[in-house]
């Protein structure tokens, strides 16, 4: 069972769902593909001693003397990572997508691949009996996160609970984050720029064919009905409301899980965890 | 001489000069032999990624002898140095004044890039 968290906006609290959930029940593998910034590790806090490996993503090499300068991969590529200047082609790899596409289309076979770091990934096995905690990061000055995602999925275990923070947004990372999973939890806050966002993510999800539901975070009486209306209009299941609370905060900001000093909340998410399981199965 | 002004317009000599060059409007490209000035459309300006790399491979199949721009990032500037283009900063006034200001030898000639890499839009 895979259960990706997302949300359209950022800061809503993906992570705080993510942690608290994962934190609530057995045999759980945790995954933060918010590779551009993890920070779950804050509240989990793993210990990743020297459990780490690179990912690499494979970038053009141009054999100069097999070169025409016939341009055919510098008009292919469609995010400007190679340039015919001073009669070479020039390969910029910080923008390169690794697509393969430039040394398919090489008409004289000029163009060869080589690996290029993009970033890495950490773990560690026996973070508390019941959870593994694995996070991927993304190297400074690359522009593609979705290497990184890719490769930390390599590692999902099928027989565990796995809980995924996805990066925010709903672009390309943030779907691969929750392409193969069985279920997307959607995280929002009551608010208009909440809710606008909380459209986009769901438009993701109804396209990806995922079953999904929404957690409102910061949740207010008073408030509340703009995703609440918005969710009984589209039939959406709202699993979960957090209360905007200043004792949440407070735990939040000193790092603190809160269903560590709340207990009563690792029933509820587990409860969430039951309804889930039924839409699934 | 054929010269390549990084333009925000396409009004003759009396458009504006450009001070970004990947993210540009136009290239006005500029004979002065006879002062004829042609705008070629920045087709990198909406670019998501390596706008500075496409407009770089614009201007140099220009075949100009001098880029006369405000400000150059270093993928941009990196490709270009490996041409025979000259380069050089110019202020946000008309094609005119800075082809004017150019020949009269008062602008800076770029030795390396004036701002450094970023991603996207910014």
């Amino acid at each position: 069972m895979q259960i990706t968290v997302l949300s359209g906006k950022g800061g809503t609290g993906k992570t705080t769902v993510s942690t608290n959930l994962a934190l609530s029940l057995p045999n759980v593998q945790f995954f933060d593909a918010d590779v551009e910034e993890p920070n779950s590790y804050l509240f989990i806090k793993p210990d990743f001693a020297d459990k780490s490996k690179s990912v690499l993503r494979k970038i053009p090499e141009v054999d100069q003397e097999k070169c025409t300068s016939c341009r055919a991969c510098v008009d292919f590529c469609e995010y400007n990572a190679l340039a015919m200047l001073g009669d070479e082609v020039l390969v910029y790899p910080e923008v390169c997508h690794s697509c393969g596409g430039c040394k398919h289309i090489c008409p004289e076979g000029a163009i060869t691949e080589k690996d290029k770091e993009a970033g890495e990934i950490n773990w560690d096995l026996e973070v508390t009996e019941e959870l593994e905690y694995w996070q991927g990061k993304m190297k400074i000055g690359e522009e593609s996160s979705v290497p990184i995602i890719e490769e930390l999925k390599e590692e999902i275990k099928p027989e565990k609970n796995v809980v995924m923070d996805a990066p925010p947004g709903t672009t390309c990372p943030t779907i691969e984050a929750a392409i193969d999973s069985d279920y997307c939890i959607l995280v929002t806050e009551p608010t208009p720029f909440g809710l606008h966002d909380l459209k986009m993510a769901v438009e993701v999800v109804e396209e990806l064919g995922k079953p999904y539901g929404i957690i409102i975070n910061r949740a207010e009486e008073g408030e509340n009905e703009i995703i609440e209306d918005y969710a009984a209009e589209n039939n959406i299941d709202i699993l979960l409301k957090i209360p905007f609370q200043r004792q949440i905060a407070e735990l939040y900001s000193d790092g603190i899980p809160f269903v560590e000093e709340l207990p009563e909340w690792k029933e509820k998410f587990q409860e969430v965890f039951a309804d889930i399981q039924a839409v699934v199965e | 001489m054929k010269i390549v002004v990084t333009a925000a317009d396409d009004n003759g000599l009396k458009a504006k000069l450009d001070s970004r060059f990947g993210r540009a409007s136009y290239f006005a490209f500029v004979d002065t032999k006879d002062d004829s000035v042609e705008f070629i459309k920045n087709d990198a300006k909406n670019a998501s990624s390596g706008a500075g790399v496409q407009a770089a491979q614009t201007v140099a199949d220009t075949g100009a002898d001098v880029l006369i721009s405000g400000n150059i990032g270093p993928k941009a500037f990196d490709g270009l140095s490996r041409t025979d283009l000259e380069i050089y900063s110019g202020p946000e006034e008309s094609i005119q004044k800075v082809i004017d200001e150019y020949q009269l030898g008062n602008l800076e000639q770029l030795e390396s890039a004036t701002k450094s890499a970023h991603a996207g839009l910014n």
